[in-house]
Formats: structure tokens, sequence, C-alpha cells
């Protein structure tokens, strides 16, 4: 274990942050890939885009507003308006894709919505790619820098609000899910949709409204992305998308606080994961080793425990 | 005007037609029931009527209006609630979510009365409000579904097998409820394979064999025939 001290402290700290803040973008985008297979038992494919278009409104708006040029109290507003514009433009294409890509498969067997949803989000990408001649674009560099803590202890200002931002909407969205008439109509739709329209509930309005907070969640995290990467493109929604996924199973597809928890727990095995194996002497595993642990997991918990971590009664559905 | 009309139903799943064009009226407050063995059609008929299946044929209307082409959320907002067969209690909400889930198309403001009503005649439920459905007994579970179905303040409230699974003591509180239900001026049209306590609280009944009606009249009259008699009330 000496070799682990060899590091220093604030090394570890800043892979724990580190873990904490890929972990928060993973756990915000599995949410949407849970909640609409809790109704649906579909996999959204194209969700991973739904929260790119989210990061390009964003950018669109603070853009708009000044870019770099942007300072003092207009920095926390133009992030507020990229962060409605970011949610807005992804609810409005998720609604898109249920209506287009989905709906009119939603009696078909399994596989067809599976592949439907591969083409839109191979669609949604290229249409991107096009528009943007395949260039990347960056989020102006307008965050304040620096870091607070106490040595080692430190997070830089950017992480704490990503993170911080990431958790108040999932507690926004624990509220809504539980707390509200409409998150009682998404617990029964989830439950049974015949029975859920007996109590009255419009089973197909349900549907598009859970896919309407699920890319909510997914635009603040395409904001949050922007802000922290600062590059995005077209293509940017493929890795996260396929990570996210790999998070709702880990925490067990269907499941909401098993998203948040997968979310996390990915984040944390493929950053500190990474570093800790880096510990072992003679081994060096370059940043790409993040995502051969990410889907070594996957795998494995398809494997052995396909329900995840806080398995529901899916794997006889599935 | 009945109530409830049904007129020439044909109803089914993929190859299999289940209720081969039926007849039924329900006026208001009445309790009638559908008898008949498994498989005979009662519960496709129901599920027709509640919109869960649409009709191959036929014409449904209540209160005058046709509902076989409405999805089944709007026909429980002109006040028609459907006690599926098997409860469908949602068994990951709380017994307390389960009945505001009853009351999901109401915006008066006597939600919270009717609640205690249901406390009232379904004492135990109060007991559990926090517990999740799926925790709840057999009978507790149908004592929610009734609960949860009367939180709709229904004008007609259709019941599949109520009585399904229970033990001849909590069959017989569950009859009692139906016909304190109907006291309140609900009515009710009832399907069960309990022929006897059935008849015993119908004002009319229907038997239905293999998707057709082949017997009609009051509860009395049929319970008193010798061919209901005979099939379903096992007397020789």
């Amino acid at each position: 274990m000496t070799i682990l001290f060899a590091t220093s402290t604030s090394f570890w700290v800043d892979q724990f942050v580190n873990g904490l803040t890929t972990g928060s973008l993973y756990a915000l985008i599995a949410l949407g890939y849970t909640m609409v297979y809790g109704v649906l038992q579909m996999i959204n494919f194209a969700h991973g885009e739904v929260f790119m278009l989210g990061s390009f409104a964003g950018y669109g708006a603070m853009a708009a507003m000044g870019g770099s040029e942007l300072d003092g109290a207009m920095i926390a507003v133009s992030i507020l308006v990229a962060l409605l514009a970011a949610m807005t433009a992804s609810a409005a294409t998720s609604v898109a894709l249920e209506r287009f890509a989905y709906r009119p498969l939603r009696n078909a067997p399994r596989l067809a919505p599976l592949i439907s949803a591969i083409g839109a989000s191979i669609f949604l990408q290229y249409l991107v790619l096009d528009r943007t001649s395949s260039e990347a674009k960056f989020y102006p560099n307008v965050f304040p820098d620096g870091s607070f803590g106490v040595e080692p202890f430190e997070i830089e200002y950017i992480q704490a609000f990503l993170i911080g931002s990431s958790l108040l909407m999932m507690v926004f969205l624990y509220l809504i899910i539980q707390k509200t008439k409409m998150g009682r109509a998404i617990r029964a739709v989830a439950e049974s949709p015949s029975n859920a329209s007996l109590m009255g509930v419009d089973v197909n309005r349900t549907i598009v409204n859970v896919f309407i907070l699920g890319a909510a969640m997914a635009g603040v995290a395409g904001v949050l992305h922007g802000l922290f990467f600062q590059t995005i493109r077209g293509s940017m929604g493929f890795l996260p998308g396929i990570k996210a996924f790999t998070a709702a199973v880990l925490g067990g597809i269907g499941s909401v606080p098993g998203a948040v928890a997968g979310g996390f727990f990915l984040g944390m095995t493929e950053t500190v994961g990474r570093e800790l194996l880096n510990t072992i002497p003679g081994v060096d595993l370059p940043n790409q080793w993040r995502d051969v642990i990410a889907f070594s997991l996957l795998v494995l918990v398809l494997l052995f425990r396909p329900t995840g971590i806080f398995g529901e009664k899916v794997a006889k559905r599935a | 005007m009945p109530l409830l009309s049904v007129s020439g139903l044909v109803a089914g799943y993929g190859a299999i037609t289940a209720v081969k064009g039926i007849d039924v009226e329900v006026e208001e407050g009445e309790i009638v029931t559908l008898i008949g063995s498994n498989g005979a059609g009662k519960s496709t008929t129901l599920r027709a009527i509640s919109g869960l299946i649409r009709p191959r044929a036929g014409a449904i209307t209540f209160k005058g209006a046709p509902i076989d082409r409405l999805p089944p959320h709007k026909i429980v907002a002109m006040g028609l609630s459907h006690v599926p067969e098997g409860r469908g209690v949602f068994a990951r909400l709380t017994v307390l979510e389960n009945l505001i889930m009853g009351a999901f198309q109401r915006k008066d403001r006597e939600v919270q009365s009717d609640l205690g009503k249901v406390y009232d005649l379904f004492p135990r439920l109060k007991e559990r409000l926090g517990q999740t459905g799926g925790t709840l007994s057999g009978g507790e579970q149908q004592m929610l579904a009734i609960g949860r179905a009367m939180m709709a303040r229904p004008r007609l409230l259709l019941m599949d097998e109520p009585s399904m699974g229970l033990s001849p003591l909590l069959v017989e509180a569950i009859f009692a409820t139906i016909r304190s239900i109907k006291a309140q001026g609900s009515t009710i049209l009832l399907v069960e394979q309990n022929a006897r306590m059935a008849l015993e609280v119908a004002d009319r009944a229907y038997v239905l064999e293999s998707g057709v009606i082949t017997l009609k009249g009051s509860g009395a009259e049929l319970a008193n025939d010798d061919s209901v008699r005979r099939a379903y009330l096992g007397e020789a």
C-alpha cells in the first residue's frame, strides 16, 4: 500500500471529485433511459442524441447572449437561459421521437422500436454533424476559475456547480415522481398501463410526460457537460449515452434510484478504479481504459446480476 | 333510457372471439349480474365496456352517449369505473396512493371526505394506509380495489369476480359491501362465478355461455330456474 500513498492525497481527492463529476452526468442521462424503460420496457437508444441536442441548444443560447463577452451577473443569467433552452430543445426532440419513432411501433415486436431508436439516433447525430460541418463548437469559457475548500480537500467551482445542480435536478425529479399527481400516474403506468387507464389516467399523455422529464434531465446534463468540457460536437452523444445506459443497467433498469446509484458507481469506478489499478507496479493504463472498465462492468453485470443493484423484477420481462 | 346499453357486442382477442353478439342493459340503481362458467366471455364483456379492448361489432352507450370508440380514461371521466379481474391493485403504490388514484379524474374538493367514507366501509384499509398494495392480503386487496373504485364516485361500477380467491367469510363481507354500495344509490354490473351469491344480490341477471346469452330474468327467477340450478348452483 506504500505505492498508493506515493501519490498525494490531493491527487486522490481530485480523482474522487472527477468521479463524482462524470457520475453526475451519467446519472442525469441514465434517468431518461430508466424512466422510459419503466413505462415502455424499451431502450431509447436515441437518448444520447437528446443530450447532445440539449448541449447545442445551450451553446446557442449562450452564444446569442454574448458568448465569451459575457461577464458579471450576465454569466449566471446566460447559464440559466442555456439550461432552459437545453431542457426545451431536448424535451421537444424527445416528444418527437416518441410520437414518430416509437408510438407507431408500440404493439410491434420488441425488436422493432429498438431498431427504430438506433435509426433515430444515427439520424439525429448525422443531422447535427451535417449542420455543423462536423466541426466542434466551444462553450464560452466564462465560468469563474478557482476552487474552494482546504488543501488538500479542494473542489473547483465548476465541478461543485456541476455536481450541485445535478443533485438538485435529481431531488426535483424525485419529488415530481413521489409527490405529484403526474408522478403517481407515471408510477401507475409503469406498473400496469391498463389498470392505470381504468383509474382515468391518459396513458399516452403520461408516456409523453416521462419522455419530457427524462429529456429535461439530459438537457441539463448537456449544458453542464459543455460548461465543464467546453468542446461539443454532433457525435458527443454516443459515448455518454451508452455509458448512461450502462449506468441504468448497473442500477437496475426501470429503477429511478438505481439510475442515480449506477451513474455515480460507474463514474467512480472508471475514474478512481483506473487510478487504483495504476497503483499496481508495472500497470499504467491510459485514459481509454475508462471505457474498457465501464463496459467490462456492463458485461459482468449482465452475466451475473442482470437485475442490477436495485434489481426490480425486470429480468423476467426482458 | 337505460344507464348502460350493450347491443350486438362482438369482442375477443386475436383469433378468439369470446363474445358473440350479446345485448345487455343496466338501469339506474340496479344491480345486474352476468353469470357463467370460466371462459364464457364475462370478463371480455366488461373489458369491452370500459374500453380496454375495442369491440369488433355492436354498440355500447352510457348515459345515452356512444362509448365504444373511446379510450378507457375518457370512459372513466364519464362516470364508469371498472374493478378488473385480479383486482388491479398497484403493488408498489401505497394503500393511500392507490385510493387517491381512484379519484384521478376528480377536481372537486370532496375527495378527502370520500376517503373518510372508504375508511368507514373498510377500517382495515385505514390501518394500512402507508403500506404498499403488494403487501396486502387477497381480501384486503379486494377491499382496496372496491374502495378505490368508490373514490371515482362512479355512476356505474363494473366488478369482475370480486369474490375470487377469497375465504367464504370474506366473500360474505364483500357481498355485504356490494349491498351497501347499492343502498347508497350506485348502479353495479357484476360478473361472478359464484352464481349463488350473485343471484342473491342481483335485481336482474344474464347467463352467458360460450359468448352468447342463453337466459335472462330477475335474480330470483334465475335462482329458481332448473337449468341454472343444475349448471351453476350445483344442485341436482
